[in-house]
Parts: structure tokens; sequence; C-alpha cells
């Protein structure tokens, strides 16, 4: 990521992409792109599709429809934080082991632990406010502290991309506050950060672009201009809807 | 009797009893961490299914060349792996959980073995396969035990890393590009070769005790996956040995004798182990400042 012309490279390029389960849409018609070094919010309703396109996004769903292009981004590239890890919490594993996995594009499964890695991986864990934190076993974490380790994993991933599904639910404000800043240290970076979120206050103040969606794409552009009051009512109109016997999509007919 | 009579002589006395005991300590070390890994992943059950499709190979093997040690363990192999993988595909690409897959197949191939050992074999026989003769190893299964437990190990540290992000986190593994599905399948390979160790020693029925209650009792010993799996094994083989004495001073089989001490020392360590233990529930100690 450069500047100037490059920066303004997208990092996703979506073409009239249709995402979903068993044929039927969950992220309906959604065209446009996510630019590199960009900082946006995914905002909508529960059941609008946010983690769909996420999932969409690193690869883990593929498209019913549509063209969805990574441009050359590997999947090693994407780091993602799903919303509901499939992380055994009760796993008998240190912080410091949790975090070390960060350095998988380098040490993957045979190489050694450097001492220099092991420094990094300290220095994330201070980034995050746990230092000190290396020996304890997750078990005895709370949800705002395995947040943050998940957080210094991320941040020892060293990724040009980051998903983030819904970071902040059920996290205390003091936590969020100090994630955000892990955030926004990364859009300083110059790191693409797409994130699912439902704090409006909270995109607002910072998140300078913002996707809306509530199945359907609703407006997409600088946060000012899309959370304006009556496309949230649009948003707030579309139901959740699933229909046994839903009729196939002519939109994608033409 | 005297210590010595009691709890050594057995061994220098009986050929036999040295050869059961060196299997014994073979087995306990190939089993103590596949084990630990299997109850971290919550397929302690697994283990049973496994154990019992193993039966239908061997009892192929067995019409094909009578008790032959080679062509039996074959024959336990595939089936065991056929079940492990064919479970895996199906819990891996469809909506299907891996323990409703993995009962699937291994009742299927159960129901196979018990048909093919019945229609064909004697009522010796499938006693032979059920519950195994751990007095009677020869050298030819004296030196597959050895080999598998060997093979094990070596396995282990190699892929050990691979094994536990696996069970810990695989969605992270997939995003990372490593190879989930096949350390998984590796592993499978893994439980099935140690069940076939087994049930030459202990019988298809019993080669999972060997496997899951030391397993299951060093979780309250240790809290890291390298010490429990020290701890197993260390377990599996005190109870190898005590169960062997047990079956010599009281004339019982074998088998069952080792496969209960080994039980006793599960109760033994969920009484009064260190960690979360009923000990440490209904007696606990003072809390501290921090």
């Amino acid at each position: 990521m450069g500047d100037g012309v490059a920066a303004m490279t997208a990092v996703f390029s979506l073409n009239d992409v249709t995402l979903g389960y068993d044929r039927h849409p969950a992220v309906h018609h959604l065209t446009g792109s996510f630019l590199a070094g960009s900082l946006t919010a995914v905002v909508g309703p529960n059941g609008s599709g946010k983690s769909t396109l996420l999932k969409g996004l690193i690869g883990l769903l593929s498209p019913l429809d549509g063209r969805l292009e990574r441009n050359g981004l590997r999947q090693r590239d994407i780091a993602y934080l799903p919303q509901q890890a499939e992380i055994d919490r009760s796993f008998p594993i240190s912080v410091m082991e949790t975090v070390l996995l960060g350095h998988w594009r380098t040490i993957g499964l045979f190489r050694p632990v450097t001492r220099a890695l092991r420094r990094q991986a300290e220095e994330a864990l201070v980034a995050v406010g746990l230092d000190g934190f290396g020996r304890r076993p997750i078990v005895s974490l709370s949800a705002g502290q395995f947040q943050r380790v998940l957080f210094a994993r991320m941040l020892l991933q060293d990724c040009p991309v980051i998903l983030l599904d819904e970071p902040f639910t059920a996290i205390d404000a003091k936590t969020t506050a100090d994630l955000l800043a892990v955030v926004t240290r990364w859009y300083g970076e110059r790191r693409t950060v797409i994130a699912a979120l439902h704090d409006l206050d909270q995109v607002r103040e910072n998140f300078p672009d913002t996707l809306l969606i509530s199945r359907e794409p609703i407006a997409w552009g600088s946060t000012a201009e899309v959370l304006r009051a009556e496309h949230l009512f649009q948003a707030r109109q579309m139901a959740e809807a699933w229909d046994d016997r839903a009729e196939i999509c002519r939109r994608s007919v033409v | 009797m005297d210590p010595y009579a009691a709890l050594i002589q057995p061994f220098v006395e009986f050929g036999f009893m040295r050869r059961a005991l060196v299997a014994c300590l073979a087995l306990s070390l190939g089993c103590g961490p596949v084990g630990v890994l299997l109850v971290l992943r919550r397929m302690s059950l697994v283990g049973d299914a496994l154990s019992h499709a193993v039966l239908p190979g061997a009892a192929i093997g067995f019409m094909i060349a009578g008790l032959s040690l080679v062509v039996m363990s074959v024959g336990g192999f595939l089936a065991g792996l056929a079940v492990a993988v064919l479970s895996g595909l199906v819990a891996r690409v469809t909506p299907q959980r891996e323990d409703a897959s993995f009962a699937a197949f291994y009742l299927i191939s159960l129901a196979f073995g018990v048909l093919i050992v019945s229609t064909r074999g004697s009522n010796v026989d499938l006693m032979h396969v059920l519950f195994g003769t751990i007095l009677a190893v020869d050298d030819a299964s004296l030196l597959l035990v050895v080999s598998i437990a060997t093979l094990t190990m070596m396995v282990m540290a190699v892929i050990g890393r691979g094994l536990i992000v696996e069970c810990f986190d695989p969605g992270f593994l997939r995003a990372v590009g490593g190879p989930g599905a096949i350390l998984h399948l590796a592993f499978l390979v893994l439980v099935v070769m140690n069940l076939v160790a087994g049930f030459h020693a202990l019988g298809t029925l019993m080669a999972v005790g060997m496997m899951m209650l030391p397993a299951a009792a060093a979780r309250f010993w240790a809290g890291q996956v390298a010490p429990l799996a020290a701890t197993s094994s260390a377990i599996a083989f005190a109870a190898g040995y005590g169960g062997l004495l047990l079956s010599y001073h009281a004339s019982l089989p074998s088998g069952p004798a080792i496969i209960l001490v080994a039980g006793g020392a599960y109760i033994v360590s969920v009484s009064a182990g260190p960690r979360g233990s009923l000990l440490t529930r209904f007696l606990p100690r003072r809390h501290l400042e921090a």
C-alpha cells in the first residue's frame, strides 16, 4: 500500500454479489469496492447480512451470484476475527502461546519460536493492555480480556487487511476504547479494516466510511452521508425474511 | 508375602510376564498423548467407536489367514481407518455432527464384524478378538506394539503444534491456511494405529480403556498439554503393571484386570487429584490475595 494512486486501489471489488445459504440470499446484489487503506464500518440490523458479507470477503462462503474479486490478495493476507470464534476457551493453553499463534506465517507447523518473536508477542500484549498476562491460562480470562488477547494475536499477524465481526459486542467501555485505539492504529498504518458494528455513535466517531445494509445494500460512502435518518429508517423497514417458497430472483437473469 | 515376591518376582520368574510388561510400557507411551488429545477434542467416545470399528477388519483377516498377527492387524487398521475417514468426511462436507457421523459408521462396521465372527469363527476365537491375550504376546506382536508406540511419539513430536492448534482454534488454522484436514486425518490414523496395537494385548473392547481412562484421569493432575500427556502415560503404565500383578496373584484375566486398575486410578484422581477433584471442591483451601 503506497500513497496517491496506489492508495486508491480496491482491495475487494464486488460486482452484483449475492451471498447466502441454501440459495436464499443474505446479502442481495451488492456492488462496490473496499479501497486499500480504508476504515469501513458495516452497519445494519440483526440478520442484515453483515457477518455473511465478511465471510464472503474472506472466502469462507462463495457468492451465489455475481463476482467478488480479491485483487491479488492471498488468504494469509487477511486477518479475520469471527463473531463467535470456534475457540475452545477451556483449552489448556497460555495467553502467550495463544498470541504467538499470530506468528503462524513465520513459524508455521515446524519452525521454532525465536526470542525476537517472543518479544514481539510481549509487546503486542502491552499494546492491548495485558502486560504480564503471558503465563496465565486462557481459561482464567474474562470475555473482555480474551478479546484483547485475540487483538494481540491479530497485531502479530501483521496483515494488510483486517476483518472484524462485531468485535465489541459484550465488551465493556474501557476495553472497547482500548481496542478501538488499536483499530485506529491499524488505520494509521494504512491497513484496510472492515468491521461489522452496531453502535452508531461509535461508528460516527471512529469510522470514516460506512456500508449500511439490510440484506439489500442501502448506502455506501462517507459515514456522515450514509448514517442519515432516512437511510436508517429504510434499513429498519427491511424485514428479516426467510421464505421457503421464494421465487427465483429475476434480477440476476437479465 | 514379602514385597519382592509380590511386586517383582513374577516378572523375574516368567518370560511371559516380562513381555506383557514391555507391551504395557509401549502401549502407555503411545496411548498417553493420543488419549489426551482425544479428550481435549471432546472425542472421548470416538475412541470407543473406533475401537469397535476395528473388529470386522480383524475378523476378515482372521478368516483369510487364521490367527495371523500381521493380517489381522492390517485388516483392523484398514477397517478402523475406513470408518474414521468416512465419518470425518461426512462431518466436514455435510452439516452432520462428527459424533453422530462416527456412531453411524462404527455401528455398521461393528455389525459386520459380529456377523463375520459368529458365522465363521468359534467362540474361543471371538473371545480372543474381543478380549485379547496380553499374556501370550509373542515376539512379532511385541515388535508391532513397540513400533507403533515409537512411530506415534515421533509423529506427535513433528505435528504436535498443528494438532494442538487444530484442536484449540480450528477457525484460525483455516484462516491462516494451515492444513487442518490433513492434521485431523493424521491424528485419526494415530488413534486407529494405537487401537490396533491395544487390541492384540487387550482386545478390541478394552483397547480404548488404556487410551481414555488415563487421559481422563490426567486432567486432575496436570494443566498443560505436555504434562497431561506425560501424566497420562505414567498412569497407563502404572495400571499395566498393577493389572498384571493383580491378574497374576488373583488368577484373573489380565485385560480386564489392567483396565480395572486404570479405572481405579481414575476414581482416585476424581476424588483426590490436586486440580478440580472432589477433594478440592469440598475441602477448599483459603483464597489468595489476587
